[in-house]
């Protein structure tokens, strides 16, 4: 049953109204591609993006979660074949207990490889294992003349792939995929905790150390002023080795079984989170935090995901909702990271999420987010006066750095600062113009940006 | 498409030379710059000063040409602006007509003129413009209402009934359009400095055009459906509108 429905994204800003029709069979699916109408269509999933990028307001969106079957475990050889709808954490449920873990998790496990693979999304890992497409070893593509590509990484039709790696869902349906999984002998992770008083110490330690590292990244008290700029709490750490487990857990090394904690309730109004309450926030954060701990060993879930156990957390900044600002400084322009940063405290923007990590090499994906560099991301309440006009001045000092922002997470930068960030935007122009020559997949991000 | 901090896109101002609906989009474009604005008016000099003063402030603008008492006119003058270019954040209905009121009550073809340019084509746009929105699953509707459509006065009751009309139509538009995410702001401003009212005396409360944008830009920020101004008159006309009628005929309004 085909309905109109108001859509948002995670950041409840910007909604618009589109048919949403849940995805059947691949028939169905070719069915709706003739009778898209002049507003396009596009593929949702579970909506953790935080701007418009899964919205098509007036159009058809399809929901993929509706397909969600693994179709096929190779354990030997660490592959999984699953449909677009399938979650991470249906996947790490499922495969967990046998030894194998996704490659690369974002902070939520709420997010389908449909959506991971459009979004090319990271993890603590990226200095290390990349990004979520350089593990997708195939992938099924729906295009607009309704048949369905078989795209790998390194074929005659690996333009396609990586222009769909990253590619916001604008070239095509994903409708399933072929995932390498990581190896892992237990379901827990072995983690150092340190705490860096400002920004060079922490800068420091992550350039120093994090080659050492499987996993690495550091929270910011963006309200720490002054000389305490930057103080931070880094975390870095291994998958658990089963010796590195306490004996009890050895017999249960591979037991995946999170709980949601709470659910967030409706209601609660904007500007809980001020200043005021993030300050204290943070304080307690940052004193909570050891000086120094080695080889702590955390569950997976409490690792990666600590928000998956508040269901609907984003329902905390209110009605007026919230925006991730997440940007990537290249190396050697550290002095703009440190000047973003400072202009964020200055103006006393309170975010209580502010996370910085350090990425690694990049891959072919033309609209692929991470690069060599800082990645700097934070969420910020909406209702702030001046809140636009100081994230257009932290844009143009990354611009001007030669960084950019995220589009998974945008919800407010303009056409002209999208196509500086990202040079090879002309290139999947034309890569996405031999399968959907009339941009019939299409979305309120690429609308907004004029992709 | 409006963005997370309510930056909008492209702007079709009906009635394009409405000082309050430059004021608007002055306002609008000052949130962020890059704006794209069409002005609907009647070919003149007026909306040529009017667009030239936009462009001056970095707007990108565009006229077509529009005739609120022909219905052709302004089917066309939507339809093109909805046609060609991106979706539309935000429509301002913002043409009227207030005349000379003595005439109005007494002459007929004043009389027509007043509740053709007043209601009925704001409801015909109104029609046209909710369409192409709800086609969008997005934007935004302010529409100049007036404090003169909330209870008829003596002095100027065939320009309030005209306002009395198109604000009962808007208000229930605004209810029938919140499934689609299309917003509609009813705006009711008292008396404001403008072209309109140059020459008549002006009140306690009277407001300049971007006092009243100012408070357009919140309504449509915050997500109301009426926008008083000064926020004070809606208190006002409460009063106003019970008061007995013997007392408010007396008040000499």
């Amino acid at each position: 049953m085909d309905r109109r429905r108001r859509l948002s994204g995670w950041g409840r800003t910007s909604p618009s109204v589109a048919t949403v029709h849940a995805a059947g069979d691949d028939a169905d699916l070719r069915g709706l591609l003739a009778r898209v109408g002049p507003r396009g269509i596009l593929a949702r999933g579970l909506g953790r993006s935080y701007g418009d990028a899964a919205q098509n307001g007036g159009g058809l969106v399809v929901d993929m979660t509706a397909r969600q079957r693994v179709l096929s475990v190779d354990a030997d050889a660490a592959l999984v074949s699953v449909e677009a709808g399938v979650s991470l954490d249906q996947l790490m449920r499922l495969l967990l207990p046998r030894g194998l873990s996704v490659p690369v998790s974002p902070g939520t496990r709420q997010v389908t490889v449909g959506g991971a693979i459009a979004a090319d999304i990271h993890g603590k890992n990226h200095h290390v294992d990349g990004s979520f497409g350089q593990h997708v070893t195939a992938l099924d593509l729906l295009v607009a003349d309704g048949t369905i590509r078989t795209l790998t990484p390194d074929s005659a039709e690996s333009p396609l792939f990586w222009a769909t790696v990253g590619g916001m869902g604008l070239t095509g349906l994903v409708v399933r995929a072929t995932l390498r999984m990581k190896r892992v002998e237990t379901a827990y992770c072995a983690v150092d905790t340190e705490r860096c008083a400002d920004l060079d110490d922490l800068m420091g330690r992550m350039a120093e150390g994090d080659h050492r590292y499987t996993y690495s990244v550091a929270w910011i008290d963006c309200l720490a002023r002054g000389r305490s700029l930057g103080r931070s709490v880094l975390t870095r750490g291994q998958p658990a080795t089963l010796e590195q487990l306490p004996p009890t857990l050895r017999t249960r090394a591979l037991d995946f079984s999170p709980r949601q904690l709470l659910v967030a309730p409706p209601g609660i109004p904007s500007g809980l989170l001020n200043r005021l309450t993030v300050r204290a926030f943070n304080e307690a954060w940052f004193r909570k935090a050891p000086q120094e701990r080695r080889g702590e060993v955390q569950g997976i879930a409490s690792f990666f995901h600590p928000l998956d156990a508040v269901a609907r957390w984003n329902r905390i900044y209110g009605p007026r909702g919230f925006l991730q600002y997440q940007v990537l400084v290249p190396f050697e322009a550290e002095d703009t990271l440190r000047r973003c940063l400072g202009m964020l405290s200055d103006a006393g923007q309170a975010s209580f999420l502010a996370v910085l990590k350090r990425f690694g090499p990049a891959n072919p994906g033309y609209l692929s987010f991470p690069a060599p560099g800082w990645t700097l991301a934070l969420d910020v309440p909406i209702g702030a006066p001046g809140l636009g006009a100081l994230l257009d001045r932290i844009d143009e000092e990354v611009l001007a750095a030669g960084g950019r922002g995220y589009l998974a997470k945008d919800s407010r930068l303009g056409a002209s600062a999208v196509a500086r960030m990202y040079p090879r935007l002309e290139e999947w122009r034309a890569v996405r113009r031999t399968v959907d020559p009339d941009g019939v997949f299409v979305s309120d991000l690429a609308r907004r940006l004029g992709l | 498409m409006k963005d997370a901090l309510g930056n909008v896109q492209r702007i079709l101002v009906l009635g394009g030379t409405s000082e309050i609906a430059l004021a608007t989009v002055r306002a609008l474009a000052r949130q962020r710059p890059g704006v794209q604005v069409v002005l609907a008016a009647r070919r003149s000099d007026r909306r040529a000063t009017a667009s030239a003063s936009l462009a001056a402030l970095g707007i990108e603008v565009a006229e077509v040409d529009f005739e609120a008492t022909d219905r052709a006119s302004y089917e066309r003058a939507i339809g093109f602006v909805f046609d060609a270019g991106g979706d539309v954040d935000v429509v301002l209905v913002a043409f009227g007509l207030l005349g000379d009121q003595e005439r109005a009550w007494q002459d007929l073809d004043a009389a027509l003129e007043l509740a053709q340019v007043g209601y009925a084509a704001a409801v015909g746009c109104g029609v046209l413009v909710a369409g192409r929105l709800r086609a969008q699953g997005h934007g935004a509707i302010v529409v100049m209402s007036s404090v003169a459509g909330q209870r008829p006065r003596r002095s100027n009751f065939v320009y309030g009934s005209t306002k009395a009309g198109l604000d009962a139509f808007y208000t229930g538009l605004g209810v029938a359009l919140a499934e689609d995410g299309v917003q509609v702001v009813v705006v009711r401003p008292g008396f404001v400095r403008s072209r309109m009212t140059a020459g008549l005396k002006a009140p306690p409360f009277a407001l300049t055009p971007d006092q009243v944008a100012g408070l357009i830009t919140a309504g449509l920020r915050s997500g109301r459906g009426t926008v008083w101004a000064p926020p004070a008159m809606r208190w006002v006309m409460l009063v106003l509108r019970v008061l007995p009628g013997p007392l408010f005929r007396r008040l000499r309004i």
